[in-house]
């Protein structure tokens, strides 16, 4: 089993117009040394789905103002300015999800239902477009399914299979994307040898990542 | 006083002793400071924590922020988990009270407050879940805004929900959302029922005593 990548190597999996589920909340706890890498390798026409695009310089936001990105599948661009920008010219197509929402399609994505019934977005225009199915008197929103070639993750720490924890709010989408995409890519604050990690306390169970990246050699 | 903190102390003595409770970036942020003492209330960020507080200086935690990504602190018995669990409180019925800002609200209690066609479209974030699912909906905003009524006939910015709000507090008025519309429930300090009238578009039932704002210290 080898799941340490360098990370060059694991972005170069990557092509141009892939779709890639990024966790972070306003960067906090997205993989960010993986999107700095995405800008080094110029990864283009990327369909990027994650709660936010951050600020301009900031996690996601790196790859919007790089012009990397083709579509965005989000819940607020309210603090990129730059994001809003692209979407007005047309730049960027843009989708915007209630963030519960957003956050149950992943879900729905990674374990196999064929979408969900949410009360949110109701009479508003989020409705537009979508089947309403009544239940007790109630009416809610059939919502599909996302799921993604990649998923790149930030954790805090990863031991040598793959399994992760995370911290505080860095936790966020990072566990549900970890179960929606294709090919898995972690990167880990730390890495730490198998059996560090019990078995209660792993958040995302090796058998979902399937890169984990390697740390940077240290000299000195 | 300013009419935020002045909105902020109002609202504060809505929150009761165990709430669980939400408030919007902002405005609503303001309402913690106002808490009355001895009453015990749980935050959320709906980015993934109950039982966060405001930001020690000198220990700030780039993983433990809000969800405008500002850094917090979290309390003894706080707890962290993810976006799914985080919103099944907000959707599930787990949410006692959220504070949001608003844009407009209508007659029939209608919140407009995620965006401006043409002008601002920030996104709805969480809004929508925090409407729809929270067990009371208090909107925190200015009266007026550029001399125009937030408190309309009918929104005409998007709605956020068709739910109806359980209460609105301004820096001039608290009206509470109701089956047969609003209804003028406290005047701020200084204010008349007929300066309320006068700066509101939508039409507003007046019982026979509405008392002054009582206000948190």
């Amino acid at each position: 089993m080898k799941k340490l990548i360098p990370l060059a190597d694991a972005v170069a999996l990557i092509p141009d117009g892939a779709s890639l589920l990024i966790g972070g909340f306003m960067a906090v706890g997205s993989p960010h040394r993986v999107i700095d890498e995405l800008v080094r390798q110029r990864k283009r026409d990327l369909t990027v789905i994650g709660n936010d695009t951050a600020r301009p310089g900031q996690g996601i936001g790196k790859l919007v103002v790089e012009k990397l990105v083709r579509k965005v599948i989000t819940s607020h661009i309210g603090l990129n300015p730059e994001t809003q920008r692209q979407m007005i010219t047309g730049e960027i197509e843009m989708e915007l999800v209630p963030q519960g929402t957003l956050a149950e399609r992943i879900r729905a994505g990674g374990v196999g239902l064929g979408g969900v019934l949410t009360p949110t977005g109701v009479g508003t225009t989020v409705e537009e477009g979508k089947q309403t199915v009544e239940i007790d008197g109630k009416t809610f929103l059939l919502e599909l399914p996302i799921k993604a070639d990649f998923a790149l993750i930030g954790a805090k720490q990863a031991d040598y299979y793959g399994n992760l924890t995370y911290a505080l709010t860095a936790r966020n989408f990072n566990p549900l994307m970890a179960m929606a995409a294709t090919t898995v890519i972690a990167e880990a604050e730390d890495i730490v040898p198998l059996g560090c990690i019990p078995p209660d306390t792993v958040v995302t169970p090796s058998i979902l990542v399937d890169h984990v990246i390697a740390q940077e050699k240290r000299h000195g | 006083m300013d009419e935020k903190t002045l909105i902020a102390k109002r609202v504060a003595l809505e929150l009761a002793d165990g709430d669980l409770v939400n408030l919007g970036i902002g405005l609503p942020t303001l309402v913690a400071r106002y808490i009355p003492a001895g009453r015990h209330v749980f935050f959320q960020s709906e980015n993934g924590i109950v039982g966060m507080s405001g930001p020690i200086a000198g220990a700030e935690n780039p993983d433990l922020t809000d969800a405008g990504g500002n850094p917090i602190s979290a309390l003894p018995g706080a707890a962290s988990f993810d976006s799914a669990m985080s919103f099944g409180l907000i959707r599930g019925g787990h949410l006692d009270i959220t504070v949001l800002g608003g844009l407009q609200v209508d007659e029939e209690g209608r919140l407009a407050n995620w965006m401006v066609p043409g002008k601002m479209v920030p996104g709805m974030g969480g809004a929508m879940d925090l409407v729809t699912g929270a067990k009371r909906v208090i909107v925190a905003m200015q009266h007026s805004a550029k001399g125009e009524s937030k408190i309309v006939k009918r929104c005409t910015l998007p709605l956020t929900s068709v739910r109806r709000v359980s209460l609105v507090v301004t820096d001039m008025a608290v009206i509470e959302p109701t089956e047969k519309g609003l209804v003028l429930r406290e005047v701020a300090p200084g204010v008349s029922v007929q300066d309320v009238l006068k700066a509101t578009e939508a039409e507003l039932i007046v019982p026979a005593n509405v008392p002054e704002m009582a206000l948190a210290a």
